[in-house]
């Protein structure tokens, strides 16, 4: 039987969900460099005083600070993504027969990820 | 009456080296549906329009198609929401055109008998029927609802990018005897579940739940698998 196979070539830009799915998996690459920016400090850090403040210095340099506001509007879009998929990893939970709604799942997600978020800003203030 | 324009994907493997579209204008009233559309194409415009079709009602799974490029059942979709601009219907993506509308499903068949959608049976019970309790049922009936339209098939660009991956709807239907209470067949459709074509082909697009008729949401399927997945992985280090 002869059949047509059409290419998938530029499948990503065809439906809006695809691009939005797209970032999702591209902003591990800004986060990675956010990372490996903070691995940085850290190896800073222990070569010494002198070495930690050049380092804390670099950051104010508008390429950093570009990066650092890029890098800080994809972790968002991130964690999102992430926390409203969570309950399809997840099985069935039932607290004595009541399932929870997966909104409920979702809903305690990011309020897990607000309170880490909030905990480590007041340690740092 | 209003009209509005269907612009048809066409493809005939006899005489076109590759699809064309071609477009109609169609009058239509505001409960006319785009399978509806299609059907006064064929019976008053071009005969030679191929499509599938039964039911009418969203539930025998034959007609869905890729319309204004989402895939949609064409019989719950209605022409209205499109006017004043067109209607543009292509068979479902990834599969592929047999002519015009039609699709070649024989790839997900393949893979649908591969999960064995059916109970492989405990010992039946000395005395009645197998009894399953409202929690135990509620554990797979999301699952059993699917009816093969395949409109999570065209979501997913897993399976475009790779046809060898069993895909959301067959993986969702293994899940469904997988849960079900009264079966013993899991061990023989993990083999399914762990391939490298499996669950792990998977990278949680999302879009085949979203696309679904029947609300089967075969993403969870496929996902809570890469559990179960896991889990048999890691603890056949602790059985005999």
């Amino acid at each position: 039987m002869k059949t047509f196979i059409r290419p998938m070539a530029g499948w990503w830009r065809r439906n809006p969900y695809y691009l939005w799915y797209m970032l999702r998996e591209a902003s591990c690459v800004v986060i990675t460099a956010y990372a490996l920016v903070l691995l940085a400090g850290l190896y800073r850090l222990q070569q010494g005083k002198a070495y930690f403040d050049a380092w804390r210095d670099s950051l104010s340099t508008p390429w950093s600070i570009a990066l650092h506001a890029v890098a800080l509007l994809l972790v968002l879009y991130h964690s999102w993504t992430w926390f409203k998929v969570m309950p399809k990893t997840l099985p069935f939970i039932r607290i004595a027969g009541w399932r929870v709604p997966d909104r409920m799942i979702v809903a305690g997600g990011v309020a897990g990820a607000v309170l880490c978020s909030a905990a480590i800003l007041w340690i740092a203030r | 009456m209003r009209t509005i324009q269907i612009e048809c994907l066409r493809y005939h493997p006899e005489t076109d080296a590759e699809p064309r579209f071609q477009s109609y204008e169609i009058p239509f009233s505001d409960d006319m549906s785009v399978l509806q559309g299609l059907q006064y194409i064929k019976d008053h415009l071009d005969g030679s329009l191929t499509f599938r079709w039964s039911c009418r009602m969203a539930i025998c799974g034959s007609c869905g198609q890729m319309v204004n490029g989402v895939p949609t059942l064409g019989c719950e979709t209605f022409l209205r929401n499109y006017y004043p601009g067109k209607v543009r219907v292509e068979p479902l993506n990834h599969f592929p055109i047999v002519r015009d509308l039609a699709i070649d499903q024989g790839d997900f068949l393949r893979k649908l008998e591969s999960v064995k959608p059916y109970l492989i049976a405990k010992d039946a019970p000395e005395k009645g029927t197998f009894l399953q309790t409202p929690g135990q049922m509620d554990e797979y009936y999301q699952y059993s609802k699917c009816i093969n339209c395949l409109l999570c098939y065209a979501a997913c660009p897993q399976y475009g990018l790779n046809e060898k991956f069993t895909g959301p709807a067959a993986l969702a239907l293994l899940h469904r005897y997988n849960a079900d209470s009264r079966d013993a067949g899991k061990a023989e459709r993990m083999q399914v579940v762990n391939a490298e074509d499996g669950v792990w082909g998977c990278t949680l697009v999302g879009y085949c739940s979203e696309v679904c008729p029947k609300d089967v949401d075969p993403a969870r399927a496929v996902n809570q698998n890469k559990i179960n997945s896991t889990k048999d992985y890691f603890l056949r280090f602790f059985r005999k």
